[in-house]
């Protein structure tokens, strides 16, 4: 048996490393505290794999960056934090309509404006889902672990890659500092997926499906295809259209994508919610914190019980609605002052009760502040 | 022999343009693909990239791997093709608006870099698309419909801005001076580091109209008559000159070594490394 591959990590180097696992081969951003350490350890590791690196002039040309390397073929990524979020999120609309692949990775810090910045947050919640303009599809992902933050990020590429969408990873300034022991998986032990090409000598229809795929084969730029990318909408043949009804043909396509996979796309875990009376809810490093609340409630004999996301968008819906059935009282507990628990409350159709425990001044939450909420309201 | 330019490097499907009549454009945009010609590029392996405006529209046009991105981040998009594939040949369109005033950070630092991209500026002097608003190159004084009693502002000479931000190749000319204008793209495209063509275009349909040019043909003999090579300039006394521009090389350095070959280096240097 081989011996097995274990580091002391940061999230963040733990991203890199994920990144690197997929098959990550370029990068692209702008120093950003807490997001930098994915930055600089990029700069150190994509030259000795031939991938590349550059820091680019700011935010936008960070993401721009990206965006134009991934049409040549190769996978690549920006990461960023708050304020570096705000000025991506026009050309992360741009991914969503043109359909390229990319991973966004967003270490959260409080807000707004320049904020807390080396203080954790979850206040990009809604943001990551809505900040650019118009309608688009989103995926993002939330790891509350250095081991997760590097399963999550192998997975953020392999979505990307599968509905040639943008994919972001909305960690937290906890769990990118924090350091944890950590295995890194073995060549093959988790799935990579590339993206599909189209077939040499074959027709080419650069927006057009063909039958069986989910999305339209991308071509890298310099295969000898010539073909026209745009933000503006497009038909199948990838130049711009003013149709009303080739919009909706094209907006259905792209929001489907996501909402017609989400059995593929949505993962989450539970602790102690068979039984359970009482539900806290949680994401990222705050349902650490949850856990330990479940403990100490049910050591004072309440049945409570966790339910977090991992994917944050789409929604574990079916899941949620499903607790709003099993018990009266949902707790969710976030670093913002409310910003899933709106998510969360569309989702409940019952008559549960959907309750918020949340702060925004850089402190993290306390397992015997949420345990008090749940006293609170039971 | 008659021109096969259209047929060989256009998307005739796509013609006509949007341009309106009179526009300088279809001059740039032909001066591009004849420049290519000229050098016998693989269609294949050019990419152009554009922003937003008029002039953006153009890559639409052209025949080869086309890339029409977000307002101002042209050469932001372009450097990460150029960056990941150093094999393609990377040429921008962009316009006086995109380029330098959303897009001016971007311009310089691409300019600074010395990255492999060819930057072909149209340069009409106002923002043609959203209806006539002034530009970073509007002349001080002119009219525009955000300057209704005079444009307040400076402009950029933005060939020079390019060249002190450190772009290896830099020159300036106009849509009148199509045979330069040629010449000067090819050898921009030729060229390995950052390279700059401003082409000074006409809007007959906004600038014009506002400022009291005349037709499209009295701008472009505006253009013929008050634009004096670099060179002959030099030998003019300086009353000869008032009222006139400058076209010409400004700029043109080969000892810098470009970007994507700097990095390339990196990589045989570190590659297979722990």
């Amino acid at each position: 048996m081989t011996e097995k591959n274990v580091k002391l990590l940061q999230g963040n180097e733990a991203c890199v490393l994920g990144a690197l696992y997929a098959g990550m081969k370029f990068y692209s951003g702008y120093p950003i505290t807490p997001s930098t350490e994915i930055a600089e350890d990029s700069a150190v590791k994509l030259p000795k794999v031939g991938g590349k690196f550059i820091q680019m002039e700011d935010e936008i040309a960070g993401i721009a960056a990206a965006i134009g390397a991934s049409l040549t073929g190769v996978k690549s990524m920006t990461a960023t934090s708050g304020p570096g979020l705000s000025l991506k999120l026009e050309n992360i609309g741009y991914a969503a309509i043109a359909e390229i692949p990319l991973v966004i990775v967003n270490v959260q810090r409080g807000g707004p404006s320049t904020g807390l910045p080396t203080s954790p947050a979850q206040g990009d919640i809604m943001q990551a889902r809505w900040g650019s303009h118009g309608d688009y599809p989103m995926i993002a992902l939330s790891p509350q672990s250095v081991r997760e933050t590097f399963d999550l990020t192998v997975r953020a590429f392999n979505l990307a890659e599968k509905y040639r969408t943008p994919v972001m990873i909305l960690t937290d300034e906890v769990v990118g500092h924090m350091r944890e022991k950590i295995e890194i998986p073995e060549e093959g032990e988790l799935e990579v997926f590339n993206r599909l090409v189209p077939e040499p000598g074959q027709p080419y229809m650069p927006y057009g499906i063909e039958e069986g795929d989910i999305v339209p084969k991308m071509a890298p730029f310099g295969a000898g295809y010539r073909y026209h990318v745009t933000g503006l909408f497009h038909d199948e043949t990838g130049f711009p259209s003013n149709s009303s009804a080739n919009a909706k043909y094209m907006l259905d396509r792209i929001m489907s994508k996501v909402n017609d996979h989400k059995d593929d796309i949505v993962t989450y875990d539970s602790y102690m919610l068979e039984d359970a009376e009482v539900v806290i809810l949680a994401y990222g490093s705050s349902a650490r914190t949850c856990k330990a609340s479940v403990k100490k409630l049910r050591e004072q004999g309440i049945k409570a019980g966790l339910f977090r996301s991992i994917t944050i968008w789409p929604s574990p819906e079916a899941q949620i609605e499903a607790i709003g059935k099993q018990v009266n009282n949902i707790v969710v507990a976030e670093m913002n002052l409310g910003q899933y628990v709106y998510e969360v409350q569309r989702i409940v159709k019952s008559d549960a009760l959907v309750h918020h425990i949340g702060r925004a001044n850089g402190e993290v939450l306390t397992p015997d502040e949420i345990v008090a909420k749940v006293m609170e309201v039971l | 022999m008659n021109s096969t330019l259209v047929q060989n490097y256009f998307r005739e499907e796509k013609l006509p343009h949007i341009w309106c009549p009179g526009c300088g454009h279809g001059i740039i945009m032909r001066a591009i693909a004849q420049a290519i010609e000229n050098l016998g590029l693989d269609k294949d392996k050019v990419c152009i990239v554009s922003g937003i405006g008029c002039s953006s529209r153009a890559p639409g046009y052209m025949d080869f791997n086309t890339l029409h991105t977000t307002h101002g981040r042209a050469l932001a998009f372009a450097t990460g093709v150029k960056h990941a594939n150093p094999d393609l040949e990377v040429i921008v369109i962009t316009g006086d608006g995109d380029a330098s005033a959303i897009g001016g950070n971007h311009l310089i630092h691409a300019a600074r870099r010395n990255i492999g991209i060819t930057t072909i500026v149209f340069n009409n002097n106002i923002y043609g698309m959203t209806g006539g608003q002034y530009s970073p190159t509007t002349p001080t004084g002119d009219l525009g419909t955000t300057a209704p009693y005079g444009n307040v502002d400076p402009a950029f000479d933005i060939a020079k801005l390019a060249a002190a931000a450190g772009a290896t190749y830099a020159a300036r000319t106009t849509a009148y001076h199509a045979r330069p204008m040629t010449k000067y793209i090819e050898k921009a495209i030729a060229h390995k580091g950052f390279s700059l063509v401003e082409a000074i275009s006409v809007c007959p349909t906004y600038y014009g109209r506002k400022n009291k040019k005349g037709s499209a043909v009295a701008m472009m003999n505006f253009l013929k008559d008050s634009f004096v090579d670099i060179k002959a300039a030099e030998k003019l006394p300086a009353d000869k000159m008032v009222g006139k521009f400058i076209m010409g090389e400004f700029k043109h350095d080969e000892t810098q070594e470009e970007y994507t070959s700097r990095y390339k280096k990196i990589i045989e240097q570190v590659k297979g490394a722990k």
